[in-house]
C-alpha cells in the first residue's frame, strides 16, 4: 500500500514523459488527477493509520537490496512521516492545479513534478539511510530541471548553484551515512535508532554528526548555508518555489529528527548547543535579511530561513537534557514537526500567489504595486491571509507550531527566548509588505489587474484551510505527531 | 596440467579462437561479406561469456599448477569483458561496418579482451607479463586504424607510454622475482618476500602497480588516454577506456593481496588513487571536446576504483565492492561512448544542444550515463561508489572516502556541462538528420543495464561475494 503511493506518481510520470503526442489540455489534467488520487490514497492511509509501538513503523514494508551492507527497501510510516507525506501530497496537488494555466511544455513539467513527488514521498517514508539518500539526491536531481527549465530571469545559474550546493550536501551525509554504518554494521534505519552506534566515541562520534548535520544543514538550510536558497527561489517557476519550499526544505528538518537525534544521541547531546546557536542566527538572520527586501518572492524566500530557524533551535533544545524535564523536550519536538508542516502549507501559497503577481505584472518588485486590494480584492484576501498565517496569528497552524516550540525550548534553555525577536521581526516585514502592494491609491502594475482566477483560487485557498484548519484543530495531527515526538526526544536522551 | 586445467580456461580459449577466426577468416571474405566475420566474433564473446557463467557458478580455483586462478574475481572480468566487448561491437557496427579493416578490427578487439581477462586471471608474475603484453600491443594498432592525425598522436602516445610502463613492469617482476628465491606464483609469494629486504619488495610491487596503470589509464600511466579517447575510432574509444581497465585493476589486487604484510603498498596504491581521481576530474573540467573530457572522467574512475586495491587485505568489502563497481563502470562509460557513436560528427559539447528534444532517448541514455558516472542514484555506479567508500573507510582509510566525496563534487560541474545544453531549449547548431541505429540500440540497452544493475544490486553483491 506504502509503495503504491509513493510510487504512482512515478509510473504516471513515466507515461506522460513517454506520450509524446498528448495534448497539452489532458497532460494538465492528469497531472492533477493522478495527485488528487495522491491526495485521496494519503487520507486512506491516514485513517487506516494506527501508532505503532515506540521506534516501529506502521503500514512497514521491507525487501532486500544489497544484504552484503545491510541495504534494504524499507518505507514505514510513523507520527513524524505521516504529516510530511500527507504535506507532500496537499502540496503538489495545488501545484497541479495551479498549472492548468500552465503555457511552458506542460506535459514534461507534469511529468517532471510527479517525479518529484515519488522523491518526496520516498523520501518522508525511507527507513534506510540508502533509500533516504536515493531519493535526496534525485530531488536535487529533479528540481534542478525544474528550475533550470521553468525558471525565469538567471535560471541557469541559480539551478546550478542549487545544484552544486545541495549535491555537496548529499555527498557529505553520504558520508557521514558510511560512517554510521561502519559504526553500527547496517544502513537500515530502525535497527541503527535501536541500538545507536559511535556512543561514547568521542571524535569519531562528533564528526559522523558534523557530516550528517552539515548535509541536513545545507538543505533546510541553516545560516550559513543557506545562500543557495534565494536565488533558486527567485529565478524558479512559482510552482517549483511552491514545492522547494513547501516540501524540499523539509528534508533537511525532517532528517534531523529521524536521523541525527535518534541515531547519534551522545554526539547529539554534546553539540546540541551548537545546534541551538545555529537556529536562533537563522531566526534572526532571515528576517532581519526578508526585512530588507523589496522583491516580495525573495523576501518569502528568507522567512524560509527564519521558520526553518525555528524548528532548528527546537531540536537544538530536544537534545539539552540537564535541566529540563522530557515533557518539554517532547513539546519542543512536537512543535518542530507542527512548524513543517505548517510552514509547507502557508509557503506553499505564498509562493504560488507571488507566481500569480508574476502572470500579471511580470514582476515581484512590490514598489511596483500599490493599492492592489482595489483591483484584486480576491487576490488581496489571500495574501493578507497567508501573509498573517506566516507571521503566527493565532488561529493559524503557525501559532500552534510556534508556541509548541518556545514553550518546549524556553523550558528547556532559556536562552532560546532570543528567537521570540525573529516573530516580531516577521510581523513587521509581513505588514509592510501587504501595507506597499495591497493598500494606498492604485498604481503602477496594480492598473488593470485581473483577480486570481478560478484555478488559482482553487490551488491557493485549500492551503491555507489547511494551515486554518490545523491552528484551530491541531487535535487530530498533534495525537499522530505527540508519540512519535515523545519517542524521539526519549531517543535523543539516552 | 590436465584436461580439467584446458576446460576450467575455456572462455579465453573461446576468446582467442574468434580472434584468430577474425584474422584469418576475414582475409578470405570480400569486403561487402564482413558482416559474417563480425558474426564469428559476436558467436565467440557470447560463448565466451557463457562459459565464463558456468565456470562463475562452479569455481575451479587455482589451475595450470597455480599459475592461473579461476575464481569469482576472474569469473566477474571474464564476463564484463565478453559483454562489454560485444556492446563495443554493436555500437561501432555503423562505424567499422565496411572499413576495409573491419576484420582486423574484430581480431584486435578480441585479442586484446583476451589480454584483459588473462591479466585479471593471472596468478603468477610471468603471466602477467605476457598478459600485459598480449593486451597492449592490439591497443596500440587499434588506435592509430583510423589514419588521421590525432589517431597517429594518440597511437604514437599509446604506443611509447605502453613500451616504457611494460619496460617497468617487467622490471619490477624482475626484482620481486630475484628477491623472493625466483618464486613466481602469487601463492607461494607472501611467504617468499616475507624475508626479503623491504625496500627492494617495495620497488618491485610499486613498478608492477605502475605497470599495470597504463593499462588501467591511471596516474601515472594516463597520459595516453585522452588522446587516445579523442582521436581513435570512437569504437576503440569506447573499447580502451572500459576493457583494459577491467583486468588491470582486478590484476593490481591480486597483486597487493599476495605482498607481505611488512610492505604498505596499500599506501602506494591510495596516493595513485588520490592522484588519479583529482587529476581526472581537474583535466576534465576545462574540455570542450566530449570524447577528450570523457577520456579525463574515465581516469577519475579509475581512481575510484583503486580504492578497494587501497585496503585489500584489511576488509572484506574490498573484493565485492571492486568486483561491484567494475561492470557497473564498463556498462555506463559505454553508455556515454553509444551515445557519441549514434551521433557522429558531434565533438563539442555544445553540439548537442537540443539534443532532448530531437532525441529524446538518446538524452535519456545519455542523463543515465553522465548523472551514474557522477554518482547518483540509483545508477549502478553510486552503489559502486558507496560500496568502495564504505570499503576504504571499514579498511581504516576514512580519508579516502572523503577524498572521493570531494572529486564527486569537483566533477559535477563537467558531467552537467555537457547535460545543461541537451535540455536547454534553442536550435541545435547541427541539424538532427543522421542517427546510427545500431549504436543508439546499444545505448538504449546499456543505459538501461546501468540502472538495472544499481536496483538488482542484491544480485550482483551475491554474485561479487562468491
Amino acid at each position: 500500500m506504502l509503495s503504491l503511493v509513493i510510487f504512482v506518481p512515478l509510473l504516471a510520470a513515466v507515461v506522460l514523459a513517454l506520450a509524446r503526442g498528448m495534448p497539452d489540455a489532458l497532460a494538465r489534467w492528469a497531472w492533477v488527477g493522478v495527485s488528487l488520487v495522491e491526495v485521496v490514497l494519503v487520507a486512506v492511509l491516514w485513517g487506516l493509520y494506527e501508532t505503532p509501538e515506540p521506534g516501529g513503523l506502521a503500514f512497514e514494508e521491507q525487501v532486500p537490496w544489497i544484504v552484503g551492507v545491510g541495504i534494504s527497501y524499507h518505507v514505514g510510516l510513523d507520527g513524524l512521516s505521516l504529516p510530511l507525506v500527507a504535506l507532500t501530497a496537499v502540496v503538489f496537488a495545488a501545484c497541479a492545479v495551479y498549472g492548468l494555466r500552465e503555457q511552458r511544455r506542460p506535459r514534461t513539467q507534469a511529468a517532471l513534478f510527479l517525479f518529484l513527488q515519488t522523491t518526496c514521498l520516498g523520501l518522508f517514508a525511507a527507513s534506510d539511510l540508502i533509500v533516504f539518500l536515493l531519493f535526496f539526491d534525485l530531488s536535487i536531481v529533479g528540481m534542478y530541471f525544474a528550475i533550470a527549465g521553468w525558471g525565469h530571469g538567471d535560471a541557469r545559474r541559480s539551478a546550478l548553484q542549487f545544484f552544486l550546493y545541495t549535491f555537496l550536501g548529499s555527498l557529505v551525509l553520504l558520508l557521514g551515512f558510511i560512517g554510521l554504518y561502519v559504526a553500527s554494521g547496517t544502513f537500515d534505519m530502525v535497527e541503527i535508532a535501536a541500538d545507536p552506534p559511535l556512543v561514547g566515541a568521542g571524535v569519531t562520534g562528533a564528526l559522523v554528526l558534523a557530516a550528517v548535520v552539515v548535509g541536513l544543514a545545507i538543505k533546510t538550510p541553516t545560516v550559513p548555508f543557506h545562500t543557495w536558497l534565494p536565488p533558486a527561489h527567485t529565478d524558479a517557476s512559482a510552482v517549483g518555489s511552491a514545492v522547494l519550499a513547501g516540501v524540499l526544505l523539509k528534508m533537511g528538518t525532517y532528517g534531523f529528527v529521524r536521523i541525527a537525534m535518534p541515531m547519534l544521541p551522545d554526539a547529539w547531546r554534546s553539540f546540541a548547543w551548537v545546534v541551538i546557536a545555529v537556529g536562533v542566527v537563522s531566526v534572526v538572520w532571515g528576517a532581519l535579511v526578508a526585512l530588507a527586501q523589496t522583491d516580495l518572492k525573495r523576501m518569502v524566500a528568507y522567512t524560509s530561513v527564519n521558520h526553518m530557524g525555528y524548528v532548528v533551535v527546537a531540536v537544538g533544545a530536544a537534545g539539552v537534557v540537564g535541566g529540563s524535564d522530557a515533557d518539554a523536550r517532547a513539546l519542543a519536538v512536537t512543535g518542530a514537526t507542527t512548524q513543517m508542516v505548517s510552514h509547507g502549507l502557508i509557503t506553499g501559497a505564498l509562493f504560488l500567489l507571488a507566481g500569480v503577481l508574476r502572470r500579471r505584472a511580470g514582476t515581484y518588485d512590490m514598489g511596483r504595486f500599490g493599492g492592489l486590494a482595489g483591483t484584486a480584492p480576491r487576490f488581496a484576501v489571500l495574501l493578507a491571509v497567508a501573509a498573517f498565517a506566516s507571521l503566527g496569528l493565532p488561529g493559524f497552524s503557525g501559532f500552534v507550531a510556534e508556541l509548541q516550540i518556545f514553550a518546549g525550548s524556553i523550558a528547556a534553555v532559556p536562552w532560546t527566548a532570543v528567537a521570540l525577536v525573529g516573530i516580531l521581526l516577521t510581523a513587521a516585514l509581513f505588514l509592510r509588505a501587504l501595507q506597499r502592494v495591497l493598500t494606498g491609491r492604485t498604481r503602477g502594475e496594480s492598473v488593470g489587474f485581473v483577480d486570481v482566477r478560478p484555478s488559482e483560487l482553487v490551488a491557493v485557498a485549500p492551503l491555507l484551510l489547511g494551515a486554518l484548519l490545523l491552528g484551530v484543530l491541531p487535535g487530530p495531527v498533534l495525537a499522530v505527531i505527540e508519540p512519535a515526538a515523545v519517542t524521539v526526544a526519549d531517543l535523543a536522551g539516552r | 596440467m590436465g584436461p580439467a586445467d584446458v576446460v576450467a580456461v575455456l572462455p579465453e580459449i573461446l576468446l582467442l579462437t574468434g580472434a584468430l577466426v577474425a584474422l584469418v577468416g576475414g582475409s578470405f571474405t570480400p569486403r561487402e561479406q564482413q558482416w559474417r566475420v563480425r558474426l564469428a566474433a559476436v558467436a565467440a564473446l557470447v560463448a565466451s561469456g557463457v562459459a565464463a557463467g558456468f565456470g562463475l557458478a562452479s569455481p575451479a580455483g587455482p589451475v595450470f599448477s597455480g599459475t592461473y586462478d579461476v575464481d569469482t574475481a576472474t569469473g566477474v572480468v571474464r564476463l564484463v569483458v565478453a559483454a562489454s566487448t560485444l556492446l563495443v561491437i554493436g555500437l561501432g557496427v555503423e562505424e567499422v561496418a565496411g572499413h576495409r579493416q573491419e576484420s582486423e578490427t574484430y581480431a584486435l578487439l578480441l585479442l586484446s579482451a583476451t589480454g584483459a581477462v588473462v591479466l585479471g586471471g593471472a596468478a603468477d608474475l610471468l603471466v602477467l607479463v605476457v598478459a600485459f603484453l598480449l593486451g597492449s600491443i592490439p591497443l596500440y594498432a587499434l588506435v592509430g586504424q583510423a589514419r588521421t592525425g590525432p589517431a597517429a598522436e594518440g597511437a604514437m602516445k599509446t604506443y611509447l607510454l605502453g613500451a616504457l610502463l611494460g619496460i617497468v613492469l617487467m622490471a619490477g617482476v624482475t626484482v620481486l622475482l630475484g628477491v623472493g628465491g625466483g618464486e613466481a606464483g602469487y601463492a607461494g609469494l607472501t611467504a617468499a618476500l616475507a624475508g626479503a629486504p623491504a625496500g627492494a619488495v617495495a620497488a618491485g610491487a610499486v613498478a608492477v602497480l605502475v605497470g599495470l596503470m597504463f593499462k588501467a589509464g591511471g596516474v601515472p600511466g594516463h597520459f595516453w588516454v585522452p588522446d587516445a579517447a579523442q582521436g581513435a575510432s570512437v569504437t576503440a574509444a569506447a573499447f580502451l577506456t572500459t576493457v583494459p581497465k577491467v583486468g588491470a585493476l582486478v590484476a593490481a589486487f591480486r597483486l597487493v593481496d599476495a605482498m607481505p604484510a611488512a610492505v604498505d603498498v596499500q599506501l602506494v596504491v591510495a596516493v595513485l588513487a588520490v592522484a588519479s581521481m583529482t587529476l581526472g576530474n581537474l583535466a576534465a573540467l576545462g574540455q570542450t571536446a566530449v570524447r577528450r573530457l570523457l577520456g579525463w572522467s574515465t581516469v577519475s574512475q579509475v581512481g575510484y576504483l583503486l580504492l578497494p586495491v587501497a585496503v585489500v587485505g584489511r576488509t572484506d568489502l574490498a573484493e565485492p565492492a571492486l568486483l561491484f563497481y567494475l561492470p557497473a563502470y564498463a556498462v555506463t562509460n559505454l553508455t556515454a561512448f553509444a551515445v557519441v557513436a549514434a551521433l557522429p560528427g558531434r565533438e563539442s559539447l555544445e553540439d548537442y544542444r537540443g539534443l532532448g528534444r530531437a532525441h529524446p532517448w538518446l538524452a535519456g541514455a545519455l542523463l543515465v550515463s553522465l548523472l551514474g558516472l557522477l554518482g547518483t542514484p540509483p545508477t549502478s555506479v553510486f552503489v559502486g561508489k558507496l560500496l568502495v567508500a564504505t570499503a576504504a573507510w571499514d579498511g581504516g582509510a576514512g580519508w579516502l572516502a572523503v577524498v572521493l566525496v570531494v572529486n564527486t563534487v569537483a566533477s559535477l560541474s563537467y558531467y552537467l556541462r555537457w547535460l545543461a545544453p541537451m535540455f536547454r531549449g534553442g536550435e541545435p547548431i547541427k541539424e538532427y538528420a543522421l542517427q546510427r541505429l545500431w549504436a543508439s540500440h546499444g545505448a538504449a540497452i546499456a543505459g538501461m543495464a546501468s540502472m538495472a544493475l544499481g536496483l538488482i544490486g542484491g544480485v550482483m553483491w551475491t554474485l561479487a561475494s562468491g
